[in-house]
């Protein structure tokens, strides 16, 4: 009986993975062949980064069941300050794979801390009050790092809030953050098969976390908090633990993004509020607590607008009714009632040929 | 030694004494009664006993350790388990996996070795599975591993929730009026049952209860509570037979 529970579940994780590297693979052949035009080729990576924030904001929301809305802010966090360390160590460490390797981890290291830095005050909250506090905390990340003046000399790091001036840098020193302007001359070591990579690594790390004992504790919290302790398990760190980790591939996706552009801005509509909605919006019409769901409604909502270019001016009316479609489907009783019968018409058809 | 000795607890919300001067003696073994009218303050010695509340008064001894004013996971952690009056399960989770929720503490590996699938990871889930299994066998819940928590019936949403808290391994076993909302047959194999976790399990079990049938079917001993203080207690028949019981609760 449990092997047969088990294996349908390996089962059902692997054809994930294989679905994302299926896509891979097909795109790849595209590319070769020159089928794919630039504008597309341009979204593969930003495509690879928001698979991984719709993964990873899945384990909070999902999984964890907090609602937060400030998933931009660690992914933030983990552009930064890889840009930073790719930045100044572009000269030590001419080798782009092993520079890039360490800026993932560090973007991602660092993301993780803001996660229990953050995760510790703000998790005691629930439902809607903890939605305002993260999506505040986001926000706040977004506007220091829009005053931070970062420059380095043979003496060290130098840091500001007011300009590049009151550095007081020697000469020969470098402004690495010149406030609003970001970051320039990230260099540019983002492709897309290290995204296919960070998914398929972001995939193992939260699939596997899901069916470990870990990943039963998150859930009886989510489910039943009152229950949970009373069978001895302690809901602050497994619910700083899911939102830590959901924190640091946040930031693995920022290194991502910031690798990908040769100016990092810390912007509203990439860091702020936005970008925090629009994470969200995949995992709602991916189906709250479906993995795979995240992948695909990523994917399907990043391509659409593109894919719609052509219709100019009715692309967002589109898109907008795409969406609505998507929610009375998989949400309302009417739309579930229709799923249900095209899941039986498949079962029939399956048995009819067996 | 008593297994659980409670002395003088009292808590206060306000200005009402929810429980006052509240004294409990449960040796190793034996099958309590808690009863009493609604409001007695049944449920609020419940979850004084887990930690739920932090008694005003008084103290709490399990074992011999003295647990009063410890947070709910560690009293668990010392050995008592409870089920809830109004059933809470992790209704999302399958039938095996709200089991091996409650045998969490018993089968550690660090989430790194959970999300590496190092070969400890393999190991002890499978030994998870197994005693889990074995538990739901005990409460003929076995065919039904594979269901959502919440598509079980009433009444095997009771049992499981009994065989979540065993699964804790506690010293003291609470149930919180646990054949609540079941017909007569179904109360009569919650009885059977009751005493099997006694028998088996060598269980030591306090339960709340407010179907006089099943209470005095299976309770040793009963304390009757009144207005948060304790009306009288002794062996289960001379209990009932109190007149002072009679008048405040069962009725002539």
């Amino acid at each position: 009986m449990k092997t047969r529970n088990l294996s349908k579940l390996t089962k059902s994780n692997f054809i994930t993975y294989g679905i994302v590297i299926a896509a891979y693979i097909i795109v790849e052949i595209f590319l070769r062949a020159g089928m794919v035009s630039s504008l597309l080729e341009g979204l593969l990576v930003p495509l690879c980064m928001y698979v991984i924030l719709a993964v990873s904001l899945n384990l909070t929301v999902g999984i964890s069941g907090e609602l937060s809305l400030g998933h931009a802010g660690f992914m933030c966090v983990g552009a930064f300050s890889s840009a930073i360390f790719s930045k100044c160590m572009e000269t030590v460490l001419p080798v782009a794979g092993i520079r890039f390797f360490l800026a993932i981890l560090i973007g991602t290291a660092f993301a993780a801390l803001f996660g229990v830095l953050i995760g510790i005050p703000v998790l005691r909250l629930k439902g809607d009050y903890l939605a305002i506090v993260t999506l505040a905390f986001g926000e706040i990340i977004k506007n220091v790092v829009n005053v931070v003046f970062l420059g380095r000399d043979s003496r060290g790091f130098h840091i500001s809030t007011k300009d590049s001036i009151s550095l007081g840098l020697e000469k020969g020193g470098e402004v690495i953050i010149k406030g609003p302007q970001g970051i320039t001359g990230t260099p540019k070591d983002s492709t897309f098969l290290i995204g296919v990579i960070l998914i398929l690594i972001t995939l193992f790390v939260v699939i596997n976390l899901i069916n470990s004992r870990t990943g039963r504790a998150i859930m009886a919290i989510r489910d039943n908090r009152i229950a949970a302790e009373s069978v001895g398990i302690s809901v602050t760190k497994y619910k700083l633990l899911a939102f830590s980790v959901s924190a640091a591939l946040a930031g693995t996706a920022g290194v991502l993004y910031a690798h990908n552009l040769s100016t990092l801005t810390a912007l509203p509509k990439n860091f702020g509020y936005n970008m925090s909605i629009t994470i969200l919006v995949f995992v709602v019409l991916g189906g709250i607590g479906n993995i795979r769901g995240s992948v695909i409604a990523a994917v399907v909502l990043t391509l659409l607008p593109e894919l719609l270019r052509s219709l100019n001016d009715y692309r967002m009316l589109i898109y907008a009714i795409i969406l609505i479609v998507t929610m009375i489907f998989t949400s309302s009783p009417g739309g579930r009632e229709i799923q249900e019968r095209i899941k039986l018409f498949f079962k029939k058809k399956k048995t009819k040929e067996a | 030694m008593a297994l659980l000795e409670v002395k003088n607890l009292g808590i206060s919300f306000g200005g009402l004494r929810a429980v006052d001067d509240f004294n409990l003696t449960i040796e190793q073994g034996e099958l309590y009664g808690l009863i009493g009218p609604n409001g007695a303050g049944k449920t609020t010695i419940f979850n004084l006993l887990t930690g739920v509340y932090k008694p005003t008064d008084g103290y709490i001894m399990l074992d011999g350790e003295n647990i009063t004013g410890k947070k709910t996971t560690e009293i668990n952690r010392h050995g008592i388990a409870r089920t809830f009056q109004n059933i809470r399960l992790f209704s999302e989770l399958s039938v095996l996996d709200n089991v091996k929720v409650g045998l969490h503490n018993h089968y550690p590996y660090s989430a790194l070795t959970g999300i590496l699938r190092l070969p400890k990871y393999f190991r002890v889930e499978k030994e998870m599975n197994e005693k889990a299994m074995e538990l739901l066998k005990v409460f003929g819940l076995d065919k039904e591993a594979d269901y959502k928590a919440s598509n079980l019936p009433y009444g095997q949403q009771r049992k499981l929730e009994i065989a979540r808290a065993l699964a804790t391994g506690p010293k003291l076993l609470l149930l919180d009026e646990p054949a609540a909302g079941m017909n007569p047959n179904e109360t009569q194999e919650l009885m059977k049952t009751i005493r099997f976790v006694r028998d088996e399990f060598h269980m030591t079990i306090l339960l709340i209860e407010h179907d006089m049938k099943l209470v005095s079917g299976i309770c040793e001993r009963l304390t009757v509570l009144n207005f948060g203080q304790v009306l009288t207690e002794g062996e289960t028949t001379a209990v009932l037979h109190d007149p002072k019981v009679i008048a405040a609760y069962l009725g002539e």
